[in-house]
């Protein structure tokens, strides 16, 4: 009884894991599935998870004609990047601030800035739109990025990578006379890659899946992004019943980031713990 | 002369010098402070004032008359909005029945891909993945899913012989049909946590139970579950910030209905404000839900801040 619990078990748990994993993975694999399978097969079998004998790159083809990706590609990158390049500067001049001076206030400063990991974006869509407005930013990129300037996150996150690091290199350089700014950009960002490249993931991955807060600024489609393209693609899919199209769009919307993830998913893993608190 | 005139104030001038470059240090931090201020004074700060202003507001769209002060009404007229009343209480029943399954689901999966083999790495791959896509896909391919008849839901349910509801369009199923959906999106993320926080549970703890004679529930009950509890209160906080804020699948899958069944609180200050153009009651909603944000976080700012260290 003992022998056959001791095998019994691990091989009960190995399967009931597997029947877990693979329905945990059933959508994508539908979509994979869905994605190459020729429009004729006929939307009864539609659902079926077993891959068609003819795959065919047709669906991927219509959805890149059918909606504007290659545009929404663009700006999303742009949208992306703008972001995070900002956000590098601001998150790194604050970290730095919170990790190596002292100053009257600093405390306050500090509850201030965790403010933003509960009031997020998304909650004051209203009165963001409204400033935007205000900005002359309706309808443009900038005014999608702006809202996400100064991170709460990224100031802890570098904040966290500062602290950690020995003071021993900066006291030489100041001691050499290396201005702040020096200090900053040529002794601690060097040793602080590994919290700048966590932050970047985050990043990077929130703002290639954000939707709302880009649907109400943007009203023009040459500014869409990806996530816009893709709810309006879906919205038009669902009178035309073009599944695979549909399939094809959304695996084009996820491909980048799940390529990502696949090369480097330890990084990814490790951010994404730290990401808690992602503002 | 001017040769002169510097020497002879040389010792001055290096105190003056001196004394410049301090003030500029002392307001350095400042100065490596405003470009963050200043962002978050604009969106985060602000916001909240210039909602409780015009919430107290009315300003009719599209008349181009002047906005009236109705002092309270905007909030008189959203509390007694049947939309706004079942648009809270979705939001509850929904926070609820996410939270309990995905956080069960997040320690059952932690406990299982702890070890670290191959197939323990796949596993991690898979629940983890769905946390990486766009809300807005995983309701791409929910809809289809989910889609009466045809979709894959009933295609595989019928091969089983069962008939299924209309998942979205059944008015009783449909806030559990996206319940579902955020249940699958959201559980990796937060397997993460307890796969970090299962490494902090004292080993020796887990040991002397064992020899003890606790077995394995009694052990997960009594030793494991306890020293998780800062990681079970740090993920429930951001669950529970999460499940107030994001409605894109509710946009993309239901837009609130069948008869405001999925209507959210984020859902319904957007369409007040985006589809209703009133702006006065997207106010009052906004700052109603930031009141319930910032009550659920202030309880827990000192989750919120180990968790900012690195958590655990």
């Amino acid at each position: 009884m003992a022998r056959l619990d001791r095998h019994l078990w691990p091989a009960l748990t190995v399967a009931l894991l597997s029947a877990v994993a693979f329905l945990w993975a059933s959508p994508f694999l539908w979509t994979l599935v869905a994605s190459f399978r020729p429009e004729g097969a006929g939307s009864a079998d539609m659902a079926s998870l077993l891959p068609d004998l003819h795959p065919t790159l047709e669906n991927f083809r219509n959805a890149l004609e059918s909606g504007s990706f290659g545009l929404y590609y663009m700006n999303t990158l742009i949208v992306v990047v703008g972001v995070l390049a900002v956000q590098c500067v601001t998150v790194s001049l604050a970290g730095y601030a919170f990790a190596r001076l002292r100053f009257p206030g600093r405390d306050l400063l500090f509850y201030a800035f965790l403010l933003q990991l509960m009031l997020v974006p998304p909650a004051l869509i209203v009165p963001n739109l409204a400033t935007v407005v205000d900005l002359g930013l309706y309808d443009t990129l900038p005014g999608v990025m702006a809202p996400y300037f100064a991170s709460a996150f990224g100031t802890f996150l570098m904040r966290q990578t500062f602290l950690a690091l020995p003071r021993d290199f900066e006291e030489a350089a100041a001691i050499d006379g290396a201005p702040w700014w020096a200090i900053i950009w040529y002794v601690l960002l060097p040793m602080a890659k590994p919290g700048l490249v966590a932050f970047a993931i985050v990043s990077i991955t929130a703002h290639w899946n954000e939707f709302l807060w880009p649907l109400m600024v943007i009203s023009s489609p040459a500014n869409h992004t990806l996530t816009i393209g893709l709810a309006a693609f879906t919205l038009g899919a669902e009178s035309g019943k073009e599944w695979g199209v549909l399939a094809a769009g959304t695996l084009l919307v996820m491909a980048p980031l799940a390529v990502a993830f696949i090369a480097f998913q330890r990084r990814f893993v490790d951010s994404f713990v730290f990401s808690g608190v992602k503002g | 002369m001017s040769v002169a005139s510097t020497t002879s104030f040389d010792g001055i001038e290096l105190d003056r010098a001196g004394l410049a470059r301090r003030r500029r240090l002392r307001l350095l931090p400042y100065a490596l402070l405003a470009p963050s201020i200043l962002f978050l004074g604009l969106f985060t700060y602000l916001p909240v004032i210039r909602v409780a202003i015009e919430s107290l507001y009315d300003k009719p769209h599209g008349t181009g008359a002047a906005a009236s002060f109705v002092g309270l009404g905007n909030y008189g007229k959203v509390l007694a909005d049947p939309a706004f009343r079942q648009a809270a209480l979705n939001n509850l029943i929904y926070a609820v029945g996410v939270l309990v399954p995905t956080l069960v689901l997040a320690l059952a999966f932690a406990l299982a891909v702890q070890r670290s083999t191959r197939f323990s790495a796949a596993l991690r791959t898979v629940f983890f993945f769905p946390s990486l896509v766009p809300l807005v896909a995983a309701a791409s391919l929910f809809f289809f899913i989910f889609l009466p008849g045809v979709g894959l839901l009933d295609y595989y349910l019928g091969k089983l012989g069962i008939r299924g509801p209309n998942w979205l369009g059944d008015s009783d199923i449909a806030l559990w049909s996206v319940i579902g959906l955020t249940v699958w999106k959201n559980a990796g993320y937060y397997m993460l946590f307890y796969i970090a926080g299962l490494q902090n549970v004292p080993r020796d703890a887990v040991e002397a139970a064992m020899i003890d004679g606790a077995n394995a529930w009694q052990r997960l009950r009594f030793v494991i579950l306890p020293a998780l509890a800062p990681t079970t209160a740090f993920v429930t906080v951001i669950a529970l910030i999460q499940l107030l804020t994001s409605v894109d699948h509710v946009i993309v899958l239901t837009r609130g209905g069948p008869s405001n069944a999925t209507n959210l609180l984020l859902y319904y200050i957007f369409q007040s404000a985006h589809e209703n153009f009133d702006y006065g009651k997207a106010a009052a909603a906004t700052l109603i839900s930031v009141a319930v944000l910032l009550a659920i976080s202030f309880g827990s700012l000192r989750i919120m801040e180990r968790g900012a260290r690195g958590h655990g």
